[in-house]
């Protein structure tokens, strides 16, 4: 059976051209960066040439980068660091659709003393900008933790006003930019955010990396002690190799962005307007003005989206749902919910994500495949036009 | 992916018994689009009381379409005395087992049967409990249901209450009653002694339930509050209505009309009256 992977918001695979760099660091070039002697200092230039480089796809300092196992590390380190240096007396600011790496430790923060607003979004998913310079008016220390891009819908936050808002209310702003990162370009200088948070395995790099940007002084509590590595803000001996393999992915996502948007666009758009075509009763989640390429979060009215995964996962197809039981808790997704999307469609969205690998052959399949998949569950749906009102209900 | 026996995906794949039955002898509907499940079961019986149809139809998952096509299975040629002794447990055992958070699952199909004889028997499309409670309000899910999961399936903590009917699972502010009601269950079969009153509702005074009323709020209401930078002002009590103003930092918070209010009212009903409900000051 044919894999058809549109589920690259959750992870994707890692390139060709990033396994191969990093290949040597596995066995021949395994040496520990910290050593005095050649085997282990050479590598210690590897990791400076790859710092250069991932710092120049964000327009930074290469000492303003941080590697970090992964984006909820960064998020954590960005928020939880950035509250203990403010005494744990600060203002955070987020917002609800926040992805749990930002939303855990702003709500333990919470607890520990500071103040928390989670600023509401509208029915398009775009965020209550009211609320928001409301929010950064008076006093004290202001900590806002605001995603550039959603996991879920795919809309994008007008990253470049949030920053220069925060900045002139005097607040610190961090950014998670783990789904924009190789979709649209970023740059720290123009978009002026404090302190930034990348994934690894978002952009073809190997899960357990990432790093967290953070602006030349600004002031962050470490909370990773041990050894002087990365300035002594995160103690640990480097994970060399993908490190250079993020470097790899990084200038991977450089070279071909925007012709690679641009494709991802039309196939997300073909497969989105195809599907909405074969099936009634379907909605698209979420602003589809400012939203990321790849991005299809679409709602299957009157079905449940766990029942139409595992239908067209027998059918190689892999995407991913907001719905209730796919997570294993009660509640559907808090971002749907947050955007207001009525209860008929709530359990029943289908996130679809593109990658440069995903082919027109793939999305065809997809559409051929798909509709017969909605109308068979909803046959079986009482919910459904076609049936009969329940008794009772 | 969950861990789904091979029973669960046939019956998910291939799903017995779909559809609706024309003047059906008995029909029973349960749960709804907000709660992400429903099924609809309705059967015919022959001359001799016996099922001879039955058919149903659900939105939900993948594991709620197989317990509703393993119970059509289970059903066909019962009479409705054997069908009444059907329990949610039979159903996960003809399944071959269900994940535990998916027990719920097999409780909705238990419930529609359940629905569908007592609409067989009296014509009555909805089954009323007037003496019963809701406990969890975030799934409507009564006290009386409560107990009876935990009896039939020897449930010892919260997390399995929530995993066979969802009770629970939504705000959480229930879950020191459904607490208590296990804590009762079991302290009851230690002692074999019959379950004393669930909340005793001695009938109070207007100004003796407006000062129980101001000493919970002192007492459980607003310290927690206050921990917020925020803090509360009683403005008047109607009958169970109780009217209140958030002050500080709860003033404009935009969460204040979610987690605030339903913390206020759960701890009302909980110290006070369980039928109270509260509502902010209009400006």
């Amino acid at each position: 059976m044919k894999t058809i992977y549109l589920d690259n918001n959750a992870t994707t695979c890692i390139a060709p051209e990033v396994r191969e760099a990093m290949e040597p660091f596995f066995n021949e070039r395994y040496g520990n960066p910290s050593s005095m002697h050649f085997f282990g200092g050479r590598i210690g230039k590897d990791i400076q040439k790859a710092r250069a480089e991932i710092a120049a796809f964000i327009n930074a300092a290469p000492s303003e980068i941080i590697f970090t196992s992964c984006g909820t590390e960064s998020d954590n380190m960005a928020i939880t660091g950035c509250a203990a240096v403010m005494g744990n007396n600060a203002k955070i600011i987020t917002s609800r659709v926040e992805h749990p790496a930002v939303l855990g430790p702003c709500r333990n923060l919470k607890n520990k003393g500071n103040q928390l607003i989670e600023l509401s979004v509208d029915s398009l998913g775009q965020l209550d900008m009211d609320g928001y310079r409301a929010a950064l008016k008076g006093e004290g220390n202001k900590l806002v933790s605001i995603m550039w891009a959603n996991n879920e819908t795919g809309v994008i936050f007008p990253m470049d006003e949030l920053a220069a808002l925060a900045k002139e209310a005097g607040a610190i702003i961090h950014t998670d930019a783990v789904q924009v990162a190789g979709k649209i370009p970023i740059d720290v200088q123009k978009t002026p955010v404090d302190m930034l948070s990348i994934s690894g395995h978002k952009i073809h790099a190997p899960k357990g990396i990432g790093f967290l940007y953070v602006r030349r002084g600004t002031r962050l509590r470490t909370f990773m002690l041990g050894g002087h590595q990365e300035n002594g803000r995160r103690g640990g001996t480097e994970n060399v190799p993908y490190i250079v393999g993020l470097a790899k992915a990084v200038e991977l996502a450089t070279e071909n962005m925007k012709a690679e948007s641009r494709q991802l666009a039309y196939l997300r758009n073909k497969l989105e307007k195809g599907l909405l075509s074969s099936c009634p009763d379907a909605r698209v989640n979420g602003d589809t003005i400012n939203r990321l390429p790849n991005t299809s979060n679409i709602s299957f009215e009157f079905i449940e989206g766990e029942a139409i995964l595992y239908h067209v996962s027998d059918l190689g197809i892999c995407a991913s749902t907001g719905s209730a039981c796919a997570a294993g808790s009660l509640e559907p997704s808090h971002v749907i919910r947050a955007m207001g999307v009525p209860f008929t469609a709530v359990h029943g969205s289908i996130r679809f994500s593109l990658s440069r690998y995903t082919t027109e052959e793939e999305i065809d399949y997809v559409l051929k495949k798909f509709p017969p998949v909605i109308q068979k569950l909803r046959k079986l749906s009482p919910f459904s036009k076609d049936s009969m009102p329940p008794a009772g209900m | 992916m969950w861990d789904y026996s091979d029973t669960v995906m046939d019956h998910f794949r291939n799903p017995r018994n779909v559809g609706k039955i024309e003047n059906p002898d008995g029909s029973g509907t349960v749960g709804s689009l907000a709660c992400g499940d429903a099924l609809t079961l309705m059967f015919k019986l022959d001359e001799n009381k016996c099922i001879t149809d039955v058919k149903f139809q659900t939105f939900g998952c993948a594991s709620a379409i197989a317990s509703s096509s393993a119970l059509t299975e289970m059903l066909a040629g019962k009479t409705i005395e054997e069908a009444e002794k059907i329990t949610n447990k039979d159903i996960a055992a003809f399944l071959g087992g269900l994940p535990d958070q998916k027990m719920h699952c097999s409780v909705m199909g238990r419930e529609a049967l359940e629905m569908a004889i007592h609409n067989y028997k009296t014509g009555e499309t909805i089954m009323k409990q007037l003496d019963d409670h809701i406990v969890c309000t975030c799934f409507g899910i009564s006290e009386n249901e409560i107990r009876r999961i935990i009896t039939e399936n020897s449930i010892t903590n919260i997390e399995e209450v929530t995993n066979y009917c969802k009770a629970g699972g939504g705000c959480g502010m229930c879950q020191s009653d459904i607490q208590k009601i296990i804590d009762q269950i079991e302290s009851d079969k230690a002692t074999t002694t019959p379950p004393p009153q669930s909340s005793p509702n001695k009938k109070l005074t207007n100004l003796q339930k407006i000062k129980l009323i101001e000493e919970v709020v002192e007492r459980e209401i607003r310290p927690r509050l206050q921990k917020d930078g925020g803090d509360i002002e009683l403005i008047d009590v109607v009958g169970n209505q109780v009217i209140i103003a958030f002050r500080g930092m709860c003033a404009g918070c935009q969460s204040s009309g979610f987690t605030k209010q339903d913390f206020i009212e759960a701890k009302l009903r909980e110290f006070v009256n369980p039928e109270i409900s509260v509502t902010e000051e209009e400006k």
